[in-house]
């Protein structure tokens, strides 16, 4: 619909370390405004693409864009750091400064105005509920606090919101048009708040698309004994058929298409024990990718 | 100058984890202690007559010298362990992501620190000399030639054993940082004390070497140059010429300006390279 500046955008986006590949050659846009779900098992090198984009390791080949900066334009892309807030997965502050100090540092840091800064702190303290033990030294904080102190920091700059929960938050922020990059490995996290969502292994994004357009594929498990070998491909007309011992798998079928399938079956000499519909969750796709990533790479 | 905020947070990191507390409080132990010290010194007597006045301040001086000396070497050790871990341990604990993914360059960052470390050391070397040299001339009126031009020194020596802690704080862990600085002003020291024997002797490698190690760290160099300042002309003039020149406690000239200017260009090199090393730095 409306064609803004993509918030990020990669292309073929490398990184090496001496023989090992970290990043294989990420290309992706984000556009303005999307919560993104960034996900990939361990080792796919999600965070060696979240620091290439912070701005804290260099590519070895390769661009990315972060606001319209270039990363590899060191001047411009801090500039363009102002407008990005990072939430790191190892949440570390200083522990001898209170929260609200810590906060104030990061205003400074990022030029807010002088005069805004209680009122922003006061929000961010606020919306990630650590408003009353602001003046506490942070290493006192659980860790649950210190990862709201870090939501805390990335809010700042950002004008105010009002709930504790961080998907919540992150639903919050859409609203407001901020684009979201959710690094995560909590699938299910992903699922509740993404919008688009790129699945990433080895280096290189597998897939990427909106949730609705990943997830059209429903299935169905079908516990049936005497099918010959041929039954596997007579019934691909239905989606994707995969044997999981006695079990048969079938992918991307529509609903109203089972009984069809489950006739099928039969018809074939099939003996049907059991048919259990599934709704695919994001977790079964990622996991699905995974097996035969080049496969399904379309 | 995002630079500034680095700097407060090391000053804050140093008053807030007691490091300056306890800093002080050891301070004052020690200048307590000598004060004492001193105030004894007249008490000495020879064949039962008290010392005449000149060989009394000759003597507050040498005690004032080795006083001073175990300052510099406190200032030193503690400068290398705060600058060690400054800029590793923060890469380590994934303290410095939160503050790099910030709009500041690694240059500020680096300087920042810098800045903040300077603070901390002038005000420690400043504050502990100034005292002690005040407490001495309360307690013996003894008040040594130069006691500015040896602030100067004194403070120059910690900053320039800072700045090279906090380079190899760019790349090396604190502790392998902190070891390698100490080891370093070791060698600078004995390095001087060399230098001394070969230049009583007429020996030219000897004094070459020694003049190498004052130039890689100039540590020994402005230690000379801050005993200097505290040297009664007397003393200067009665050992002129002997072996002396060797005693690490003992300097028969004034550092020369060429040399000062030499710290100056040291120590900005060392911290552009520090600045170029943490620049590749991935963190």
């Amino acid at each position: 619909m409306e064609s803004v500046a993509p918030a990020i955008r990669t292309d073929e986006l490398a990184k090496r370390y001496g023989r090992i590949t970290a990043l294989a050659g990420l290309t992706m846009s984000i556009p303005a405004g999307d919560v993104f779900g960034f996900l990939g098992p361990n080792g796919a090198g999600k965070t060696t693409a979240v620091k290439l984009l912070l701005g804290l390791a260099r590519p070895s080949s390769g661009e990315a864009w972060v606001l319209g900066a270039p990363v590899s334009d060191r001047t411009a892309h801090r500039r363009a750091r102002r407008g990005v807030g990072y939430l790191p997965e190892l949440f570390r502050y200083q522990h001898w400064l209170s929260a609200r100090e810590v906060l104030r540092v990061h205003c400074e840091l990022i030029d807010l105005d002088r005069a805004a800064w209680d009122a922003e702190i006061k929000d961010a303290l606020g919306i990630v509920g650590l408003a009353e033990r602001a003046d506490d030294r942070v290493g006192g904080y659980s860790k649950g606090m210190q990862q709201r102190l870090g939501l805390g920091v990335a809010l700042l700059g950002r004008p105010a919101l009002g709930r504790h929960d961080v998907r919540e938050v992150i639903r919050a922020l859409k609203a407001r048009g901020t684009t979201v990059f959710l690094n995560s490995h909590l699938l299910t996290e992903v699922e509740q708040v993404c919008d688009r969502v790129a699945f990433v292994d080895k280096g290189r994004v597998v897939q990427v698309g909106t949730l609705a357009e990943l997830l059209v594929a429903d299935s169905v498990r079908i516990r049936a004994t005497g099918l010959d070998n041929g039954a596997h491909e007579a019934l691909r007309s239905f989606g994707d058929p995969q044997r999981e011992g006695e079990w048969l798998v079938v992918r991307g079928i529509a609903a109203d298409r089972v009984p069809d399938l489950v006739r099928a079956i039969v018809e074939r000499g099939g003996r049907v024990h059991a048919v259990e519909p599934r709704h695919e969750s994001l977790e079964d796709r990622f996991l699905s990718l995974l097996e035969k990533p080049r496969k399904s790479d379309a | 100058m995002r630079s500034l905020v680095i700097a407060r947070l090391v000053i804050r990191e140093g008053a807030r984890r007691r490091l300056l507390l306890a800093l002080l409080i050891l301070t004052l132990i020690v200048i307590a202690l000598t004060g004492w010290g001193f105030s004894r010194i007249p008490t000495i007597t020879q064949r039962g007559a008290p010392l005449p006045d000149l060989q009394v301040k000759l003597i507050a001086s040498q005690f004032l010298i080795l006083t001073m000396f175990m300052f510099s070497f406190v200032l030193a050790m503690a400068a290398v362990f705060v600058a060690a871990p400054q800029i590793s341990g923060e890469v380590e604990s994934g303290t410095a992501l939160a503050i790099l993914s910030r709009p500041i360059g690694r240059a500020e960052y680096v300087i920042g620190k810098w800045l903040g470390l300077t603070a901390l050391v002038a005000v420690y070397a400043g504050g502990a000399a100034a005292i002690e040299i005040g407490v001495v001339n309360a307690v013996i009126g003894y008040i040594p030639p130069e006691p500015v031009a040896f602030l100067g020194f004194a403070i120059a020596e910690g900053l320039v054993i800072m700045s090279l802690a906090l380079l190899l704080s760019t790349r090396l862990s604190g502790m392998v940082g902190g070891v390698i600085a100490l080891v370093l002003f070791g060698i600078a020291w004995i390095g001087g004390i060399v230098g001394g024997i070969g230049a009583a002797f007429d020996n030219a490698g000897i004094t070459h070497v020694a003049t190498a190690t004052k130039l890689i760290l100039p540590t020994d160099g402005l230690w000379r140059g801050a005993v200097y300042a505290l040297e009664p002309q007397a003393l200067v003039g009665a050992q002129a010429g002997t072996v002396s020149a060797a005693n690490p406690f003992y300097a028969s000239s004034a550092a020369p300006l060429a040399f000062e200017l030499y710290v100056v260009g040291w120590v900005a090199l060392v911290l552009a390279l520090a600045v170029v090393s943490f620049r590749e730095r991935e963190p």
